[in-house]
């Protein structure tokens, strides 16, 4: 008896409250006939009538990545306290709203969701792993706002809500290899952490090396921080390839370099050409354990230009002599000052106003003149490969002879057909 | 007798309070952001309705929590994805495989492009997963800490699975980018709201459930097995089958939970179901009061919202703060907050009952409180 009671209490509440779900939402039965003629979701909130306007910062300050992203955080601030001080974006003070993306895709899509919605930024800057690229994109495209990702990534997308500032494969990547090939180089050895940049780019790596006569004799992966390469290691040694490209994230280059050099390999004997190693990273390394490798990037410390000298002498004295500048950092802080430059030729702070601006704004970045592709949001770069020295800073010992357009889907290389079908 | 009724009575008066709230207060006075967010919180919620039955009643503590969810979540997400890729004549081939993969289907993702298959899965995959790993499990006797390692492994295992299938799972980026939902545009706030609802329907049912499992002589014989399994065994009960009964109860509420969980937050990725996540689902439950009805419920929400608020104030004092909350309640309040009040009244020598102003509506009556908070000593 008692049971049915309760039992009674349950059945009608559980009919009450599936009652309240069809009648307040049964009616929506919203299927657009296609993508592009409905798709108006994005009502944008942006204020513009005060003196200043929003603009959001999303790094991981927390969780693994806090140690990468927090410098590109500290540039995107610098770039920010810059601007307001010459007179904001079109007479408007930058009011920055930081949120942390804790290193986890998921919370870059809730963040980048209350950035948009709650505190209605007039664009976002931030992100770092593809994973939290990946997944702000649909938030970002969802919400018709804008993204501007600082990092260079494996390519094989263009949206029109996020501009790139980082080097695509083409800007980083494929020139590694040429200036490989260039230096005889004839089998490479392919080590990364098991993610999707890696896979993408040794997929590329593979294309290139087929096309151009150079032998793959390995491709070997790690997951995301591991720290065990000794069999990698040996696997290397015993190969003899005449290089290799190491594709490894985070702390797992500290144990591969060290392991590396303690099975007697140095930049002498099997030289490693590295992509995700910069200036920041190097001390936590151990500067004994990289002295004279090589890396691929489109941005130094040491490049001798005017606005390179102003950016690392204006980022010291606001953090520091002991840090330094790298290249994710020096495309986050660019990526402001283009979002700046792009609205001032807009004339406005709306969305499509400033994608319709985008093609061919440029800035005097500290790599040198950047240009803004509108075809597909990526920015022009110059990439360079570089020496580490003894001071732990990279040395340019080879530069591209110009800026080089954005390709992200390899669209103009023959051997790159198969890739991207 | 008279307590019991009135327990009871304030059984039906808290759901029906617990349904106004949720169903009708919240979706009015919250922002759409706002809304979708807790609708989020209410999946944890679910999950810790689980855990709480598990672990709180059960004594079983399971870590490893986020491989239901998980599989529920990409059950979901899978069929989300396939769902999206065949609208308006597309290539029924979700966009990430062409880009990282052969550009075909594998076979084991074909079954989840009927919506009836996938409606069942969620519920039947962690069930039978829990069934199977259950009966291997605690036919040998296997419990404590051993249970605890086995069932962390098992999500570790499954967060580095997925990773490393990037062209099936999605690897490392998860399952993302979904348009629609059975057909509803994700885009529609409505439809936000619908699924919101949803989960809160589903919630309020997963605690009805737990209450009359609590209450009937099966959530006796379980407390019984987390306090004397001997004894319960020397009875002529199986231990083994109870257990397995709440696991598999458990990892269904997950499971779905999960499902729940990829149309409203429009993501699922292993960063959401490995270690941490497992974890933090038994952060609430701990937090609120894992022996009692709703303490898990509270716990998970209000532990999810406050990192929420306060992780981007203060991104590193958070872990801190969160790890400290987890031991301070470990430690000193093994009953969770929800043993707060009847922690004071007894200091302060009042009949429990009589106290309590701060009890939720529907506690179990305070004899079966007792039971639930004292045998923590027992089951640590």
């Amino acid at each position: 008896m008692r049971v049915s009671v309760t039992k009674r209490a349950f059945y009608s509440l559980a009919a009450a409250a599936m009652a309240t779900v069809l009648a307040g939402c049964g009616s929506q039965i919203a299927d657009p006939a296609s993508a592009g003629s409905t798709a108006s979701s994005g009502t944008s909130c942006v204020d513009t009538s005060g003196s200043s306007i929003k603009v959001g910062f999303i790094n991981s300050l927390s969780g693994t990545m806090a140690i990468s992203e927090s410098t590109v955080f500290d540039s995107l601030s610098l770039a920010a306290e810059e601007i307001n001080a010459s007179g904001g974006v079109l007479g408007k003070q930058l009011e920055v709203i930081s949120e942390d993306g804790a290193s986890e895709p998921t919370k870059f899509a809730e963040r980048a969701g209350k950035l948009i919605q709650q505190d209605c930024a007039a664009a976002v800057f931030g992100g770092w792993t593809s994973s939290s690229r990946k997944a702000m994109l649909p938030v970002f495209e969802a919400n018709d706002a804008l993204l501007f990702y600082p990092v260079q990534y494996e390519g094989l997308e263009s949206s029109k809500n996020i501009f790139y500032t980082g080097a695509t494969t083409n800007q980083q990547i494929i020139p590694a290899l040429d200036y490989l090939a260039e230096q005889g180089t004839k089998s490479l050895f392919l080590v990364g952490s098991d993610y999707v940049f890696p896979r993408t780019a040794n997929k590329i790596i593979q294309a290139y090396a087929a096309a151009k006569g150079i032998e793959v004799l390995g491709e070997e992966y790690a997951p995301l921080g591991s720290t065990e390469f000794s069999t990698i290691v040996n696997k290397v040694r015993d190969s003899k390839a005449d290089a290799v490209f190491n594709t490894l994230n985070g702390d797992s280059n500290v144990a591969f370099f060290r392991q590396y050099r303690s099975v007697g390999l140095t930049a002498d004997t099997i030289p490693v050409v590295s992509v995700s190693i910069a200036e920041e990273e190097v001390p936590g390394i151990g500067l004994d354990n990289v002295e004279g490798q090589l890396t691929a990037w489109d941005y130094y410390q040491t490049l001798d230009t005017p606005a390179n000298k102003k950016f690392v002498a204006a980022f010291k004295s606001k953090f520091g002599t002991e840090r330094v500048t790298s290249d994710p950092m020096e495309a986050a802080y660019t990526s402001l000052y283009l979002w700046k430059a792009i609205v001032e030729k807009a004339g406005s702070f709306e969305v499509d106003k400033v994608q319709a601006a985008a093609d061919g704004v440029t800035f005097e970045a500290p790599e040198g003149l950047v240009t803004v592709n509108g075809e597909n949001n990526h920015i022009t770069k110059t990439p360079r490969i570089g020496k580490i020295n003894a001071e732990g800073l990279i040395d340019t010992v080879w530069s591209s002879p110009a800026a080089v357009e954005p390709d992200p889907f390899l669209a103009t290389y023959d051997w790159a057909k198969d890739l991207t079908k | 007798m008279k307590s019991l009724l009135r327990g009871r009575l304030g059984t039906v008066a808290g759901f029906t309070l617990g349904a106004v709230l949720l169903l009708g207060v919240a979706p009015a006075l919250l922002p759409a952001f706002n809304l979708g967010l807790l609708g989020k919180f209410l999946c944890f919620a679910i999950v810790a309705v689980g855990i709480g039955l598990a672990w709180g009643r059960g004594g079983m503590l399971t870590l490893g929590q986020g491989v239901f969810f998980g599989l529920g979540a990409y059950i979901m997400a899978m069929h989300m994805k396939l769902a999206d890729a065949s609208l308006f004549g597309g290539s029924g081939v979700p966009d990430f495989m062409s880009l990282y993969g052969s550009g075909e289907v594998p076979g084991w993702w074909e079954p989840f492009r009927s919506p009836a298959v996938t409606l069942l899965a969620v519920v039947l995959v962690p069930g039978l997963v829990a069934l199977v790993l259950g009966f291997a499990i605690f036919k040998r006797r296997v419990k404590g800490a051993y249970f605890a390692i086995l069932s962390q492994a098992l999500a570790a295992a499954f967060a580095v699975f997925l990773i490393g299938q990037q062209a099936t799972t999605g690897g490392s980026n998860g399952l993302n980018g979904f348009r629609s939902f059975f057909g509803f545009d994700l885009k529609d706030p409505n439809n936000k709201l619908m699924l919101y609802m949803i989960a809160a329907v589903v919630l309020l049912l997963s605690v009805a459930i737990a209450r009359q499992l609590m209450h009937s002589r099966f959530g006796e014989l379980l407390v019984a097995v987390r306090d004397q399994e001997e004894r319960v065994r020397f009875l002529g009960y199986d231990p083994a089958t109870v257990k397995t009964v709440i696991y598999v109860a458990a990892a269904v509420l997950a499971g779905v939970a999960g499902a729940l969980f990829v149309p409203i937050v429009g993501i699922i990725s292993p960063a959401d179901v490995g270690v941490i996540p497992s974890i933090a689902f038994l952060i609430g439950v701990a937090i609120g009061g894992r022996g009692t009805l709703l303490g898990p419920v509270l716990g998970a929400v209000c532990v999810a919202a406050a990192q929420s608020s306060l992780s981007s104030t203060f991104p590193s004092f958070w872990v801190y703060f969160q790890g400290l909350l987890f031991v301070l309640v470990i430690g000193f309040m093994p009953g969770g907050l929800a043993s707060l009040p009847a922690l004071l009244g007894r200091r302060r020598r009042t009949p429990p009952e009589a106290s309590d102003p701060v009890a939720p509506p529907d506690a179990p009556d305070p004899d079966v409180e007792e039971r639930a908070t004292k045998p923590e000593e027992v089951s640590r």
